[in-house]
């Protein structure tokens, strides 16, 4: 039924409410992407058919709920059984009648399916004591986890809408403006940029026809943030959408959605429908007379239509290609229409602090970061995933406290945060403070909220380099800078990486990086050479070395290393040979092993599980010669 | 009108203009690879990179490309500050790198001081410096046969498939705007070959010479309105029976 008012709003919640009290035991069962893949399908039907064939929607007034993403997907497929909140993790088809039986039925746990702490084997029941969860603080994931993103009322229950409810019925456009002003908010997709100074423009801009646009291409490699959102809590993106076009004085809109992602495209086209239903989208929104309307555009399936300009185009259905330009988006954007393109998590954010008030958002972060930020956490670390923290967190804090620390307990070496254009920070960077500044002023930048940890055993040159492999084939090649920039800086690397570094180097990157940055057409091109210049600032030692000694001084950079077998420790317990790819370790069990030279392709494999520290690694070029040992 | 100072020159442009034009009409040289008066500006290239600045950004200034960037009053324009040079000179570097054998941009390089590349030249050396001209041009002409396929360096200009272009019209548009004569083409009085599609040429009634092609007139026909009989003496003979023919399309000016 049609909302039409705010009396039938606030019903309309009130009812949604009751309905959720009424059901006294949930189980919560995450079907974001990562939990699917585990299998968590299943685990939901599971359950459907047990409440179904044993009536327990009746007897223990159980339901069962597909939820988003928790953002622990490593642990998945997850199950939290509420009111307790107890998290099970890894659940199989065949745990469910068991967690039915014990868990729901009688309050007890199951030791077998809890969360151990990697850090003191611990096992903890409750979702909200669990390492991971208990430090994050969710604005823009508020819901993810805790609705069924099918189910609008279950929305409606959980606080959704209300933002837009209180724009629309208490506050002009320029009151809406000046809230999301004083919530600090800034753009939550790579710039930085303020969003309510990019509202006001787009408010100014003379027009009628003016958009929204949702910019869901989210192209950074292992970034899954908003498709999180928008799979788990397609409603926060509408809402904020719904909230910034009567800002603005938009009618339309579109959210773009990464062709990818599927899921997302489906949810949000699922939401968009009920909401429309509901007439909280369309026509006369909650009969207050202002009419937006939404529509999805798949992306063009290229890390550059992300950005703005190529984003706009591919809406448009043209090349998603950037244009150069000097008019902001705000004047002249989609069909050369005035537009606002925020991210989707900033969209996400927008709703809760229309609800809850700019000043409760900026009671998070620092000075010039107010607010929450999602991260996605991956890497070397014990525990990772997607999380949302205040802004001003230390690294220290996001990698040690809530990652658990580095994998095998291993020395932490550098994160890497802000996607292909951000950079890397070295080990006595930890305790600064995570915002815009901080990152920018260290070399590396905020991005999308991507960090990537890594450990000793991580050639800082071949990081680099990674990353420009990934944006050599991404650069669209409209401008020379950037597609030439990047093919020669790759060759610079490819040297450096096979112990073909020469003198100058060093000096030739910066040159180079230089004019990428000054001379590229979009910020593709212009970021290319953060990761490298940011390696070079924090490591410039591993480039000295990879040129003047041609030696890797992680053991990684298989042209220059070779590795060994130290014969006193080794115990010959056959671990290595078991995991080393090529067969190159030969050795009878209890003596000592030897790795042949010429089948070894420094994986370095064997390294990393030898329980006795046997192995070591050398430069290639003193193979045999027993100096300069660059491990133990 | 907008009055701003370029390279010192106090200079009064036409309002509305990129500041490339305006620095021209100064007299003052910009280099530049992908702008052509005859399409829409690129910003490919990224030669015609300039600095500009106002009094009150106290010493602040950003570089734009000036085929882009719209004139505005009161700025302080640098074509050839530090950074622009050097700048510039990365670019050429690169695109010599690119085409190290191709003589505009030997000469262009050579002028900023640049004899050799001091990347890896491109073992494949290639004419073709993706200033976007062609296709441009037939987007322009509103034939769309060829456009750039594929991203990053692996970029190129093709038609469709890399087959003859369906909706090539053999204009040699493409091949004329060409700064380097990377597009090949055959001509002659019968036949004409591009982008390895074949035409018949239309051959002038009057002195037999084939000029232009059966599908640019039939184009020409269908899409512009004017009469394909039009195309049918060659320009030669047609300068004799020019006034009779701008008689007859005044009396039809839908064409047909
Ligand atoms: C190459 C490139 C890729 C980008 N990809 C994304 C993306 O996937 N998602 C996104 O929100 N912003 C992306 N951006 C940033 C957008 O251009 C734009 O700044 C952003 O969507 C604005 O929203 P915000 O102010 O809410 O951050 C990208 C920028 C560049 C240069
Ligand atoms: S900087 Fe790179 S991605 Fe951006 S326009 Fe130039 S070539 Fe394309
Ligand atoms: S002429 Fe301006 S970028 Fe090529």
């Amino acid at each position: 039924m049609r909302i039409e008012s705010r009396q039938e709003f606030e019903a309309a919640v009130a009812a949604a409410r009751q309905q959720g009290a009424d059901r006294r035991r949930e189980v919560l069962v995450c079907c974001g992407t990562g939990c699917l893949a585990n299998g968590a399908a299943a685990v939901a039907q599971e359950f459907a058919t047990r409440i179904e064939a044993d009536g327990l929607d009746a007897t223990l007034a159980l339901h069962a709920k597909k939820t988003g993403c928790h953002g622990f997907c490593e642990r998945g497929p997850l199950v939290v059984v509420q009111p307790e909140g107890i998290l099970y993790t890894k659940v199989k088809p065949k745990d469910v009648a068991e967690i039915i039986d014990k868990t729901v039925a009688k309050g007890e746990v199951i030791p077998r399916l809890l969360y151990k702490d990697p850090t003191d084997k611990k096992a903890i029941e409750h979702y909200a004591d669990v390492p991971f969860y208990k430090h994050q603080v969710r604005v823009s994931m508020r819901n993810i986890g805790r609705i069924d993103p099918a189910d609008l009322d279950d929305a409606l229950a959980h606080g959704a809408y209300a933002g837009l409810a209180r724009a629309l019925f208490d506050l002009t456009p320029d009151q809406v403006i000046a809230e999301v002003e004083a919530s600090g908010l800034r753009g939550r997709g790579g710039a930085g940029f303020a969003t309510a100074r990019k509202w006001k423009a787009t408010r100014k801009a003379k027009g009628e026809r003016k958009f929204v646009l949702c910019n869901g291409d989210e192209g950074d490699p292992g970034a899954f943030k908003d498709r999180s959102i928008m799979e788990g809590d397609p409603h926060a993106v509408i809402e904020g959408m719904a909230i910034g076009a009567y800002a603005v004085g938009a009618r339309e809109g579109y959210i773009y959605v990464r062709d990818e992602y599927p899921l997302a495209v489906e949810h949000v086209n699922l939401a968009l429908a009920k909401a429309r239903e509901r007439g909280l989208l369309g026509d006369n929104i909650l009969g207050t007379g202002f009419s937006f309307d939404l529509r999805v555009s798949r992306g063009g399936g290229a890390f550059v239509c992300g950005e703005s300009s190529a984003l706009m185009r591919s809406i448009e259905g043209k090349v998603g290609e950037p244009r150069a330009k000097y008019v902001h988006a705000s004047d002249r954007g989609l069909f050369d229409l005035p537009t606002v393109l925020n991210n989707v998590e900033t969209w996400s954010d927008v709703g809760a602090i229309l609800e809850h008030g700019g000043a409760w958002f900026a009671k998070w972060g620092t000075a010039k970061s107010k607010g929450t930020k999602a991260f996605s956490l991956v890497g070397k670390v014990k525990n990772t995933g997607l999380i949302e923290l205040p802004m001003g967190t230390t690294l220290r804090h996001i990698i040690f406290d809530i990652g658990g620390g580095i994998l095998k307990d291993r020395p932490f070496k550098a994160v890497q945060t802000g996607g292909p254009s951000g950079g890397c920070l070295p080990a006595d960077k930890l305790d600064l403070p995570v915002d815009y500044e901080v990152l920018t002023a260290n070399g590396s930048m905020m991005g999308s909220g991507g960090m990537i940890v890594m450990d000793d055993r991580t050639c800082m040159v071949d990081v680099a380099r990674y990353f420009l492999k990934f944006l050599v084939e991404e650069s669209c090649g409209k401008c020379i800078p950037c597609r030439e920039g990047l093919k020669q800086m790759l060759h610079i690397f490819d040297d450096l990486v096979e112990g073909r570094g020469k003198p100058g180097d060093i000096e030739r990157i910066e040159r180079l990086s230089r004019g990428m940055q000054l001379g590229s057409l979009c910020e593709l091109g212009k970021s290319a050479p953060n990761p490298v210049l940011s390696t070079l600032q924090h490591f410039r030692h591993e480039f000295e070395e990879h040129i003047d000694a041609k030696t890797c001084p992680a053991g990684m950079c298989r042209e220059l290393t070779v590795y060994q077998i130290i014969e006193d420790p080794c115990t010959g317990c056959h671990l290595c040979t078991r995991v080393c790819p090529t067969a190159a370790i030969a050795g009878k069990p209890k003596q000592k092993h030897v790795i042949d030279p010429a089948l070894c392709i420094a994986c370095g494999a064997c390294f990393d599980v030898c329980p006795e520290d046997a192995i070591r690694f050398l430069p290639k070029k003193h193979e045999g010669g027993g100096h300069a040992p660059a491990g133990h | 009108m907008p009055r701003l100072v370029i390279d010192g020159k106090t200079v009064v442009a036409k309002e509305g203009t990129f500041l490339l034009q305006a620095a021209r009409d100064a007299g003052i040289d910009i280099p530049t690879l992908c702008e052509h008066p005859a399409v829409e500006p690129y910003g490919g290239c990224r030669l015609c990179l300039v600095d500009v600045t106002r009094p009150e950004w106290d010493g602040w200034s950003k570089m734009v490309v000036s085929c882009l960037f719209p004139v505005e009053d009161g700025i302080l324009v640098s074509t050839r500050s530090e950074r622009v040079t050097q700048t510039r000179k990365v670019v050429l570097d690169l695109l010599l790198a690119r085409c190290p054998e191709t003589p505009l941009v030997q000469e262009l390089a050579a002028e900023h001081g640049i004899d050799r590349t001091s990347y890896v030249p491109n073992p494949e050396p290639t004419d073709c410096i993706l200033c976007g001209l062609c296709t441009r041009i037939c987007d322009r002409l509103g034939t769309s046969a060829i456009s750039s396929a594929n991203r990053g360096v692996g970029r190129e200009i093709a038609p469709p498939f890399h087959e003859a272009p369906p909706d090539c019209i053999g204009c040699l548009a493409c091949a004329e705007i060409c700064p380097t004569g990377f597009i090949q083409y055959q001509s002659g009085s019968a036949r004409r070959v591009i982008w390895n599609k074949e035409f018949k040429m239309l051959r002038c009634p009057t002195c037999g010479r084939g000029h232009i092609t059966e599908d640019q007139a039939r184009y020409y026909d269908g899409r512009n309105g004017v009469p394909a009989r039009y195309f049918e003496p060659c320009d030669a003979c047609k300068r004799k029976e020019q006034a009779a023919i701008a008689v007859s399309l005044m009396a039809a000016p839908e064409g047909r």
